[in-house]
């Protein structure tokens, strides 16, 4: 029996597993993809947002302003790149000037510092690219950039290396609690029985959540088609070019990644599939058309990958955190779109404060609060180089050549805290085959290292897990 | 530091054939450096035949005519380092390379030859709709799979573009068993050679479905169907053509792009058409004593005119090395490309340092029947060749003469242009 | 008399030609530029013949696969059969360039042959 099953490994999930690991509890995470960072958490603008666009006094105002404040701290700790580049709502007709002020005035309301409205000298100063036609701009400078795999998998792996365990492939299918209030979940994988839930399903929340309670919510996926452009014009931008707000949401933006590409999205489509992750030609020439409104002479032919992620939108936009009503000891975190990765630290650490008022929560002595990241070489001197390679030749062998992976990296990627199985877990742990030739060349080669460091026959190997392997057996019918 | 006289980036067709001839030139200190595990380049997973019918008069297979390549590196003991990764060259031409033997290590060249060559256009470019499953392959990484590794990519396929390697990986992969549904090509003509879509596609009975592409992807895990649609002039979608083709893999074989990163990061100019280096008749970039050969330079059809191409860039940077460029930047001579040449290669010449005869390569832009290629100098229109057919397929080229360009001395421009009469 | 068109796979050229046929008698091949144009143009509306490239699996080797080719052109209707006997082909390590994998494939008279080196690992 288990203290805790948190229901997904999102960015959620991944966070409130980190912040109840600091517990004496016993917890698992179930996952029904083969891996952390496989929905919502993976496809989607990778911004740390300021806290000026929610609703003044929401939950989720209060929240994506706290994870914002936790942000560098827990970057640092986690060892992954985090920066605040600012954004920016920019104005483009002089009649919905007044509207930045309301942003701003909502801003302030929401506690968030260093807003400032600039006009458009200023601007331009700030971004050449800039709209010839904007008038004005809500500068935020605690905006900042991220990325998101890296910060669910790295809150994961903390969270795991302090005896979180997760169980991927595994789909729940039915809850019920029993005569003494113990949940039972039953999941393609055999029954698990636990004390307390913690449903962090994303866009399958409304789901879990309507398997325990008579109070139903919805979840509507909404769709959101993206394109990422070359490193090469990573720097159109510098900050995060946001247009002003509609009822619709925040809009289609255009931001530098952490990483230095350039990302342009996203278009906002319900839709009833939660597993809709296809683009549209539609979306994405909408995409081009809005994104071109704020910002000039975008290089729209230098993409390198256009994809779709899924917003999980509560009918209310609002964030549904807490203990259900009818369904004592099962705590919802469901509704979390946008601005739902900042807020992810700030959500582990409310429902965190959801299980110490309601049981006594014994902290673990030994709790490390660190993770080693990644090693990325690059960052080091010739001469640091250069001893790491003599100990570990690995690191002289570059896999991908785009992005600069070495062989040791994929080893380290696949061999730590919830390694990586798939050429995508490879790819988002180490940003092998992220650029610019999206994995032609590197595929081959990781396979051969997967093959290797799993024991992995070819056949086995996958994109993403599930059936998606990436060939069907050898050539002249040869067993192996 | 260790010290060069010539390192050559690269060591495929382009790479192998300029570090010969530099050698034969006279050059002794050079050194080739390539990433993968063995010599040759991509024309090891080539194994179709169809290579060398210039060069060696008869027609080998990639790997075949790759070694014959080797073969002359070897005998000339040309030293070379396998999985070797160049990181960075700077304008002084100090090269920064890693492995793992020696680990991160810099060279200091008198000479830089640039061939890293080229890769496939990626599929994100395409921003083709639909999910993102496994089953999309460029045709490059399938024929890798299939012909290096041995694995089999699919075996219900479709096949968008009609570049050569799309074509050959049409009949590679019927041989091995697979289904070839069919090729889709977005332009109103093909990407690859005639040769290719007799013996690829018609020997096979795999149709070719010009102006069409891919409209959805379909699968959410491994490539399930895609639709293919006939395209408008502009290259859009008509609604109501859509046709669907159950599948489990989609190769894409839709252009291939010079890789110029390490150029770019060392100022080398481009040319915005071939994504490749601006060069003069010495195959030498804007900075001096850096030479560009075979499709790092721009993207050819025939490997043939890629180990020409590199014999001369080997033989200018010796020259060079040496000391016997002739010193006079002035006499520089622009060649232009209009109506209907989309490029030229080399894009100027210095009348004083070009050999008798000087090869320009060139592609156009559409398909020409029955048109004529002329060369101009400054008005006085000196060649009027007339071609049947020209596709933006296929490279051409013309020949210039030294002394017909001696006797101009005051020419400034050379244009070459397609014309109807 | 019959006209068919072809296009020549001699060489990257690519040449359209033009054979006039009289039953099974070739009157004239028009379009070509040189001689292997010609000689392909009569081959190919009597008996047209190919080339075969493929792999064959390795045994012992450092790679798995050893690529290979027909030493010659076999005929066309023969490609398929010609697979069957290369697929099921096993050779041990190392390879020569050149060495004669598979004598006399399919009683064509033509060998398969080696195109490249494999070490024994």
């Amino acid at each position: 029996m288990k203290d805790v099953i948190i229901i997904g490994a999102g960015v959620t999930g991944a966070a409130v597993a980190r912040e109840l690991s600091k517990y004496d509890l016993d917890i698992c995470v179930l996952e029904k993809e083969e891996d952390v960072c496989c929905g919502t958490s993976k496809a989607n603008s990778a911004i740390v947002h300021a806290g000026f666009d929610a609703k003044a006094g929401s939950l989720m105002a209060k929240l994506n302003v706290r994870g914002n404040e936790m942000m560098d701290e827990l970057c640092k700790d986690l060892d992954i790149p985090f920066k605040r580049n600012g954004s920016l709502v920019v104005c483009i007709h002089e009649e919905t000037k007044e509207g930045l002020k309301d942003l701003y005035n909502r801003g302030i309301e929401n506690n968030v510092k260093g807003l400032k409205i600039i006009d458009k000298e200023e601007l331009r100063k700030l971004e050449p690219n800039i709209s010839d036609n904007a008038v004005a701009a809500l500068y935020a400078p605690t905006g900042g950039i991220i990325c998101p795999f890296e910060l669910n998998i790295a809150m994961a792996e903390n969270a795991n290396e302090n005896g979180v365990e997760f169980y991927f492939n595994t789909q729940v299918e039915k809850i019920y609690s029993d005569i003494e209030g113990i949940y039972h979940v039953k999941t393609n994988n055999g029954e698990y029985k636990t004390r307390y839930v913690v449903n962090a399903a994303g866009v399958y929340a409304d789901v879990i959540h309507n398997m325990v309670s008579s109070k139903k919510i919805k979840i509507t996926p909404r769709r959101g088609d993206y394109c990422l452009l070359d490193k090469e014009v990573g720097g159109h931008v510098t900050h995060t070019i946001f247009p002003q707000p509609t009822a619709l949401g925040k809009g289609v933006l255009v931001s530098p990644t952490i990483h230095g590409n350039l990302i342009v999205g996203p278009t906002a489509v319900d839709i009833e599939n939660r597993e809709g992750v296809n683009t549209t030609a539609e979306g994405i020439s909408d995409l081009i058309t809005k994104a071109n409104d704020h910002v000039k002479n975008l290089p729209l032919k230098k993409v390198i990958t256009s994809f779709a992620g899924l917003r999980a939108h509560e009918d209310n936009h609002e964030f549904i955190i807490g203990e259900v009503e009818d369904a004592p000891n099962f705590i919802d975190c469901a509704g979390i779109e946008s601005p739902g990765l900042t807020s992810s630290p700030a959500i582990g650490e409310m429902v965190g404060n959801i299980f110490k008022e309601k049981l006594y929560l014994k902290e673990k002595p030994n709790w490390k609060k660190t993770r080693r990241g990644i090693l990325n070489p690059s960052t080091l001197s010739m001469d640091e180089r250069n001893e790491l390679i003599k100990k570990q030749p690995a690191y002289g062998n570059i896999i991908c050549r785009c992005e600069s992976i070495s062989e040791g990296e994929i080893i380290d990627a696949i061999h730590r805290p919830l390694g990586a199985r798939s050429l995508d877990g490879v790819k988002r742990r180490t940003r092998a085959g992220m650029g610019r030739c999206q994995a032609g060349f590197c595929s081959p080669k990781t396979m051969e290292i997967i093959n290797r460091e799993l024991g992995l026959d070819y056949e086995n190997i996958t994109k993403s897990g599930g059936k998606s392997n990436i060939v069907f057996g050898r050539t002249k019918g040869e067993d192996r | 530091m260790k010290e060069y006289d010539i390192v050559v980036i690269g060591g495929g067709p382009a790479g192998l054939a300029a570090a010969v001839s530099a050698k034969c030139s006279g050059v002794e200190n050079i050194i080739v450096l390539e990433r993968d595990k063995e010599l040759g380049g991509i024309l090891n997973q080539c194994i179709h035949n169809g290579f060398g019918l210039h060069t060696f008069k008869e027609e080998l297979t990639g790997p075949e005519y790759a070694y014959r390549f080797m073969e002359k590196l070897y005998k000339e003991k040309i030293p070379y380092k396998l999985n070797t990764m160049v990181m960075d060259i700077s304008k002084d031409k100090i090269v920064t390379a890693m492995n793992r033997e020696d680990g991160v290590f810099k060279i200091k060249a008198k000479a830089v030859i640039l061939a890293m060559g080229c890769r496939e256009r990626p599929k994100g470019a395409l921003n083709i709709p639909g999910y993102r499953p496994a089953g999309i392959f460029s045709a490059g990484t399938a024929q890798r799979l299939v012909n290096i590794e041995g694995y089999m990519p699919g075996k219900e396929v479709v096949i968008l573009g009609s570049g050569d390697i799309g074509l050959i990986m049409a009949r590679r992969m019927t041989l091995e068993g697979a289904k070839v549904k069919l090729v889709a090509e977005l332009m109103p003509y093909s990407g690859g050679l005639k040769r290719n879509i007799v013996q690829c596609l018609d020997d096979f009975n795999i149709p070719l479905k010009l102006s069409h592409t891919v409209v959805d992807i379909e699968g959410k895990e491994r490539v399930s169907a895609v639709t293919i649609a006939q395209v408008d002039n502009h290259g859009k979608p008509i609604k109501g053509t859509e046709e669907r083709y159950t599948c489990d893999t989609l190769l894409l074989s839709c252009g291939l792009i010079p890789e110029n990163e390490l150029s770019r990061n060392a100022g080398v100019l481009m040319n915005s058409l071939t994504n490749g280096p601006i060069v003069n008749e010495s195959l030498e970039t804007n900075i001096e004593g850096i030479f560009a050969c075979g499709n790092v330079l721009h993207v050819h059809d025939l490997v043939d005119y890629v180990s020409e191409e590199a014999k001369k860039a080997g033989e200018s940077a010796a020259k060079y090395v040496k000391g016997e460029q002739i010193n006079n930047n002035n006499n520089s001579v622009e060649i232009k490309a209009i109506e209907g040449v989309r490029y030229t290669v080399p894009s100027t010449i210095n009348v004083d340092r070009m050999e008798d005869m000087l090869t320009v390569r060139f592609r156009v832009g559409k398909v020409y029947k029955g048109a004529y290629v002329s060369v101009y100098l400054d008005n006085e229109r000196i060649m009027h060749n007339k071609k049947k057919i020209m596709a933006p397929g296929e490279m051409e080229q013309v020949i210039l003469v030294k002394n017909k360009l001696k006797e101009q001395p005051e020419l400034k421009t050379i244009t070459v242009k397609i014309e109807d009469e | 008399m019959e006209k068919r068109e072809l296009t020549c796979i001699g060489c990257p050229m690519g040449c359209q030609i033009t054979v006039e046929l009289d039953e099974k008698e070739v009157k004239s091949v028009q379009g070509n530029t040189c001689a292997i144009g010609d000689k392909y143009a009569r081959n190919e509306v009597i008996n047209p013949e190919r080339t075969v490239t493929s792999t064959i699996v390795v045994l012992e080797g450092d790679k798995p696969r050893v690529s290979v080719k027909t030493k010659s052109n076999i005929p066309k209707s023969r490609i398929m059969d010609c697979m069957k006997e290369i697929d099921s082909a096993r050779v041990k390590a190392p390879v020569k360039i050149g060495d004669i994998l598979i004598k006399n494939v399919c009683d064509t008279g033509v060998d398969i042959v080696a195109t490249r080196n494999i070490e024994k690992l």
